[in-house]
């Protein structure tokens, strides 16, 4: 008897039953994808599987690989010796799963001695390294090289080269994606695929997004609050989905939806005088007649000897949303914190509203501009409650504090949601509350740095909704940054994409991601439709 | 960055240098007299006394000659011993270099193991007995832990010596074992804290989690993490040696030892100026030293912080 047989009977976590009974096979060279949003289940299901469930998490059931059968709730000393040669697990955040004081090369050979069971003599295992460091297309003089040094894409691949080093029968990869640009996604993914089919070895692809997973598993199991709602082979599943949940993950992805929504927009009962989609070619609003709210012309920032931004410019009209889009480390977050005046740039000038403003936050008002930041768990005080939280930003905008209830209304929020803190709330809810504390002075402009990314599928649409809902009824601007492609066009009304600190096109949402005119745009927009192999189309 | 700190320890340095010069002058009662010391106070002597220290120069003028008289090693006449203040300084300096580093190694040696032991077995007998210690080191006064290991040690077993340096490097050493084991109890604690809370914090991060999936072998693991967690160990405990600073004062007083602590004591009681006043410039170079080298450490172990320093 050959594969992955996993039968887990439930895992048991402090306050209860977290996982319920999960049965799946997995055949050596075939691959399954295990979807569910955050808090599904799925990554306790992933840990269950090589013993290393957190403290106060039991799990029940039982490993089979080829035949050899591993009890869930083994100690960790029995573990030990099924970790490596027959499951390994390849997490999801390559920025943390290689450790940052060791080079690359040594992380990998660690897991060769570790299969050898013995000390390899150097020259060895040099040439060993290199081996599996070519096995993911990576030079072998990245061996050398820290974490630090290297591109998110390339350390994910280090963390394969390592994960892999000890041939395992079964490679659990946890989200291994999620924290990558769309342009390494695809690449990474397609990586797996073709290692997995190579070495005939059985994998677990988990993922919140079912868009990713096409064409790259043979077969889906759909989890969501720890039980397994739908399972069949990827293509059907996709195609014709049968639980209601299932088809609603599929409505909830961004890339899914463009089709629809392309056709939705000219619908929408649009303002006359929505000025980038009055406006071609990028050409300045300013000109055009109407005051543009911001303008920033010819931003430079440097840290140290790096130029981040090497003179941008970007102009925003009133009630206008313009999305910034580019890879991490393009320089587009560090533009929207000149903007706010979080950075203090070292050239160029920032115009709000007509009035030059000086770099730095003492020259910006509480009520010409706000940030919502990317990370909705780390940007508000856990010791406070929402209704703290939101009291002390309608102070800041000389507002009183009867408004609560009003501030929660708009964003969506029952108005008992005052009286909880922040860890009470969903990751969505939150960004909800940072939103809420945003509009509080009464912004004119509202600068969104990747506010959807770190949120799920459906909640991410439910938040770009309420800030699309937020332009019309406010007549708010919006500045919103983000690395992917199929957010900012379901938001933005101009497209400004930036590339090593530079503006390499700018236009309207249609222009830019349907006929790019600049190769690293379509390189971009490319990237994105390799995600969706299978669909019709991205742009 | 590495030049900005240099910088900055220099400026430091000098602020501190104008502090100890004006120790002089702020000190109570009258300056002559104190420089006088014991001997009578005569026309001559004061007259002498005013030619001899400068004081009827202006006040920067005195500073700068002082300051040159340091610079160049001339640190004063003391009072009461009769001699250089460099030559009663590098008498006794030895000694409380050795208890020093003695009682630092002790700790390390400690409190890095148990630490790193605690983290791993978190809440285990041998974490929670370490947590115990660690309260116990660090909250017992150093004379108390003195006293104990004195009557314990010396006196009712009489293993080691009560008082006194020792004659020759063998000697010397046992007779600072138990002041060194005074010294090392509070701060072995802080070490052992340390160490347990940045082993915690890295055992919990993903690149454990990482390895430990991969099949490395616990034993790696550990190292891996302690690696990571050398980081804040180190930056804490070389801060830590200057805990080590106050704590050989009473240390050498309760063991009677001839090192620096013992003449810092009996130099201020003596209102031996020139003696505290080498003593406090001493004691602030060595603790600025130790924060640059405490910087450099960092600058060693964390690739990440190495890469901003060379672009910068």
């Amino acid at each position: 008897m050959t594969g992955i047989d996993v039968a887990i009977d439930g895992i048991d976590g402090p306050t209860g039953p977290m996982v319920a009974a999960v049965a799946f096979g997995i055949e050596p060279g075939a691959s399954l994808a295990l979807i569910g949003e955050s808090g599904s289940g799925k990554t306790l299901t992933a840990k269950s599987l090589v013993g290393l469930l957190p403290n106060g998490f039991v799990a029940r059931g039982v490993l089979r690989v080829d035949g050899r059968a591993h009890p869930l709730d083994a100690t960790d000393a029995s573990w030990r010796r099924v970790r490596g040669r027959e499951v390994s697990l390849l997490l999801q955040d390559p920025f943390t799963s290689l450790s940052p004081v060791h080079r690359c090369g040594p992380q990998i050979a660690w897991t060769l001695e570790a299969q050898a069971g013995r000390r390899l003599p150097k020259r060895e295992l040099d040439l060993a390294v290199a081996k599996r460091l070519a096995e993911v297309n990576l030079p072998a003089r990245v061996a050398r090289a820290y974490p630090h040094e290297l591109s998110g894409g390339m350390r994910q691949r280090v963390a394969i080269a390592a994960a892999l080093a000890s041939d395992p029968r079964l490679l659990i990869a946890d989200e291994p994606t999620t924290a990558l640009d769309a342009s390494n996604q695809a690449e990474i993914l397609d990586l797996l695929r073709a290692l997995q089919i190579e070495r005939g070895m059985a994998m677990l692809l988990i993922s919140h997004d079912l868009g990713l997973v096409r064409g790259r598993t043979d077969d889906v199991l759909v989890m969501r609050h720890g039980e397994v709602v739908e399972r069949g082979a990827t293509a059907t599943v996709l195609s014709s989905p049968e639980h209601a949940y299932t088809r609603a993950l599929i409505a909830a992805d961004p890339v899914l939806a463009i089709e629809a929504d392309r056709h939705d927009r000219p619908d929408r009962p649009d303002r006359p005088d929505r000025p980038g989609d009055a406006l071609g070619h990028g050409a300045d609003i300013g000109v055009s007649g109407r005051i543009p709210l911001i303008s920033a012309t010819g931003v430079v920032k440097r840290f140290g000897l790096r130029t981040v931004l090497d003179g941008v410019d970007l102009s925003i009209a009133p009630g206008q949303v313009v999305g910034v889009v580019g890879e991490s480390g393009s320089g587009k977050s560090t533009l929207a914190r000149c903007i706010a005046g979080l950075e203090r740039e070292d050239g160029g000038s920032i115009v709000f509203d007509g009035r030059p403003l000086a770099p730095g936050r003492r020259s910006r008002t509480p009520e010409q501009m706000q940030i919502v930041f990317q990370d909705p768990y780390s940007s508000l005080n856990p010791m406070m409650t929402i209704g703290a939280i939101l009291r002390e930003a309608l102070a800041v905008g000389g507002r009183r504090p009867e408004e609560v209830p009003a501030l929660l209304e708009l964003v969506g929020l029952p108005a008992d949601a005052a009286a909880k803190r922040p860890a009470q709330l969903s990751g969505g809810q939150r960004q909800r509350v940072a939103i809420a504390r945003a509009l509080a002075p009464r912004p004119r402009l509202l600068i969104c740095d990747e506010s959807v990314s770190a949120l799920d599928v459906q909640v991410q649409a439910q938040i770009l909704d309420l800030l699309g809902r937020l332009r019309d009824e406010l007549d708010i601007a919006i500045l919103f940054i983000s690395h992917d492609l199929a957010v900012v066009r379901r938001i933005a009304d101009t497209v400004t994409v930036v590339w090593q600190g530079r503006v390499v096109e700018h236009g309207t949402c249609a222009q830019v991601l349907d006929e790019p005119s600049e190769d690293y745009t379509k390189l971009l927009v490319a990237a994105a439709r390799r995600d969706s192999t299978g669909r019709t189309t991205v742009a | 960055m590495l030049a900005v700190r240099v910088l900055g320890t220099a400026a430091i340095l000098f602020v501190l240098s104008i502090i100890v010069f004006s120790m002089l002058h702020l000190a109570p009662g009258d300056l002559v007299k104190t420089l006088l010391g014991t001997r009578p106070a005569s026309p001559e002597a004061v007259a002498a006394i005013r030619e001899q220290y400068h004081l009827d120069d202006p006040l920067p003028v005195q500073y700068l000659r002082w300051l040159g008289g340091v610079l160049s090693g001339d640190l004063g006449e003391s009072i009461r011993l009769q001699t250089s203040v460099s030559d009663a300084i590098a008498a006794r300096l030895g000694l409380t270099l050795a208890l020093c580093g003695l009682a630092f190694a002790i700790a390390l040696a400690v409190g890095v193991p148990l630490g790193v032991q605690s983290a791993v077995r978190a809440g285990g007998v041998l974490d929670r007995a370490g947590t115990t210690l660690g309260v116990i080191g660090l909250s017992a006064p150093t004379f108390a832990v003195g006293l104990l290991l004195l009557y314990v040690f010396a006196y009712y077993l009489p293993i080691f010596p009560v008082y006194g340096g020792g004659r020759g490097p063998l000697d010397t050493l046992y007779h600072l074992v138990l002041p060194a084991v005074t010294l090392a109890a509070g701060l072995g604690a802080i070490v052992l804290k340390l160490t347990r809370t940045a082993m915690l914090r890295e055992l919990d991060a993903d690149y454990v989690t990482s390895a430990r999936a991969r099949g490395i072998p616990e034993s790696r693991t550990r190292r891996l993490a302690l690696r990571n967690a050398a980081i804040p160990i180190v930056t804490g405990a070389s801060l830590l040696l200057t805990f080590l600073v106050g704590g050989t004062v009473l240390a050498e007083t309760t063991y009677a030892l001839p090192g620096l602590g013992t003449l810092l004591q009996d130099s201020v009681l003596f209102k031996d100026l020139a003696v505290v006043q080498a003593l406090t410039l001493l004691v602030a170079l060595v603790i600025a030293m130790i924060a640059l080298l405490a910087d450099l450490a960092y600058l060693m172990l964390d690739p990440r912080v190495r890469a901003q320093g060379g672009a910068a």
